[in-house]
């Protein structure tokens, strides 16, 4: 019954394992970029701000699968020779997931109200402390939930790499496929492989939405 | 290293490259707006089942949004597309592998199923909204449960997440790029095909770019007009 996939399943899982490779790359790179990009927009630079806001708006308008493919084409053009598709791809899924974590970070920094900073100095805590003890905890309490949603999403998006070739999971499964001609199982298996993962990371956003919420501070 | 890339912006008007990019920009549009139509109300249809007091509606619903939040569109449109036709059997299979257009109903249908799920959120999280009072106030006149649903709750939840909503319709435009990868000859797939025709990529996909940011904005306008239009006075203004 799940004949196509046990026969092919080092094969297959060898694909999940470079979209979490991907994965992880966006997010490493995706999270600094957008630290900069969430800071960029709450600047009072209005150059800074102009600039960013631009880029931010821009991208997040555009289809990921064309910013993909976008950057596909341009990179050769830049370098001077054929790119993997992985490295094209993982520059391409930085400069799109940065603006989304961008927005993330602005409104966690905005969401921290100068009232609560002026109690903090109030009580005597330092600039160090209030930063250490009240800010940098709230906003990350604050930003928690939704980082994590945004990295799930960014690891479903992985598989639109399949559109440049990448030899991820989707595109071998469609390999396999056109041989075994066991679509239902298979794409259920790669269904099934996304859901686990995704799934558990919704429980544990959700947790910490819950946890926040009794904390009174959402 | 200099730029020995020559640009060649012309392939974006040229015969026949032109004719190409507006063929993709109509199915492009016919994809968000049939999707759209399945998502809004199945969406609707799911949020409220998500917000019932029966058990088993509430279940159903949920493992639905589960499902389909959870697993990447790309991997659902292939499901729909390739499984599809198999789950009916072997003698119906082959005659709906016939149907021509078939990539087109899939896109259509798969889009329509995905941003239900993400409708429904949004309808669950406007009836979590509400508040009580309102039910029971409906409830008193000597409604039932389905007009009460019908006549307060629904419209009540819809003009609240009127801005999520917008954030939805869009985001239907830009996914519907996914179905380029079943072979729906929407703009993204025009672009593509028009850098296999002339290898000049980069600057289909720009304009491509600046086809889904017009799109966007022509949304954006039309949306925030919409939600002028059914604000509910006495709230909060965006």
């Amino acid at each position: 019954m799940f004949d196509a996939i046990i026969n092919n399943l080092s094969y297959l899982l060898k694909g999940f394992l470079i979209n979490l490779e991907l994965a992880i790359c966006a997010l490493a790179g995706g999270i600094f970029l957008g630290i900069l990009v969430g800071l960029g927009r709450i600047s009072k630079n209005v150059w800074l701000y102009h600039s960013v806001t631009l880029y931010v708006n821009f991208i997040r308008n555009i289809p990921l699968i064309l910013v993909i493919f976008w950057f596909y084409f341009i990179m050769p053009i830049l370098v001077g020779k054929p790119l993997n598709p992985f490295i094209s791809a993982a520059i391409s899924f930085v400069v799109f997931e940065a603006t989304y974590f961008g927005e993330i970070f602005r409104a966690g920094f905005q969401s921290i109200s100068r009232d609560l900073v002026s109690a903090a100095y109030s009580t005597g805590l330092t600039y160090t402390q209030t930063a250490r003890h009240i800010l940098v905890p709230i906003a990350i309490r604050r930003m928690l939930p939704s980082m994590i949603t945004q990295s799930i999403i960014t690891f479903q998006d992985t598989s639109l790499a399949y559109v440049i070739g990448l030899q991820e999971l989707v595109r071998r499964t469609t390999i396999v496929d056109s041989m075994e001609v066991r679509s239902i199982q298979l794409y259920s298996f790669v269904a099934a492989l996304f859901f686990v993962i995704c799934f558990v990371g919704s429980r544990i956003s959700r947790y910490y939405e819950m946890k926040s919420r009794e904390a009174n501070i959402l | 290293m200099g730029l020995a890339y020559k640009f060649d912006w012309s392939v974006l008007w040229r015969e026949p490259y032109g004719e190409w990019m507006l063929q993709g920009i109509w199915l492009t549009l016919q994809l968000g707006f049939l999707a759209w139509i399945i998502a809004f109300f199945l969406g609707i249809f799911v949020g409220t089942m998500r917000a019932s007091p029966w058990k088993l509606l509430r279940l159903v619903s949920t493992i639905y949004v589960e499902i389909f939040r959870n697993v990447p569109f790309l991997v659902q449109l292939f499901f729909w597309f390739y499984a599809g036709p198999m789950i009916f059997g072997k003698t119906l299979q082959f005659k709906i592998n016939a149907i021509s257009g078939l990539n087109y109903y899939a896109a259509v249908v798969g889009l329509g199923l995905y941003t239900a799920s993400r409708v429904a959120e949004h309808v669950r999280a406007g009836f979590a909204s509400i508040g009580q009072g309102q039910y029971q106030a409906a409830l008193s006149t000597g409604m039932s449960q389905r007009q009460m649903y019908w006549h307060i709750m629904i419209p009540h939840a819809l003009r609240l997440i009127l801005p999520p909503l917008t954030t939805e319709f869009l985001t239907i435009f830009k996914n519907s790029s996914v179905a380029m990868t079943i072979g729906v000859a929407e703009t993204t797939f025009m672009s593509y095909k028009i850098d296999s025709d002339t290898f000049h990529g980069l600057e289909a996909t720009t304009g491509a770019m600046f086809v889904y940011l017009v799109l966007g904005m022509a949304v954006v306008k039309t949306m925030s007009y919409i939600e002028k239009k059914f604000r509910i006075h006495g709230l909060v203004g965006r």
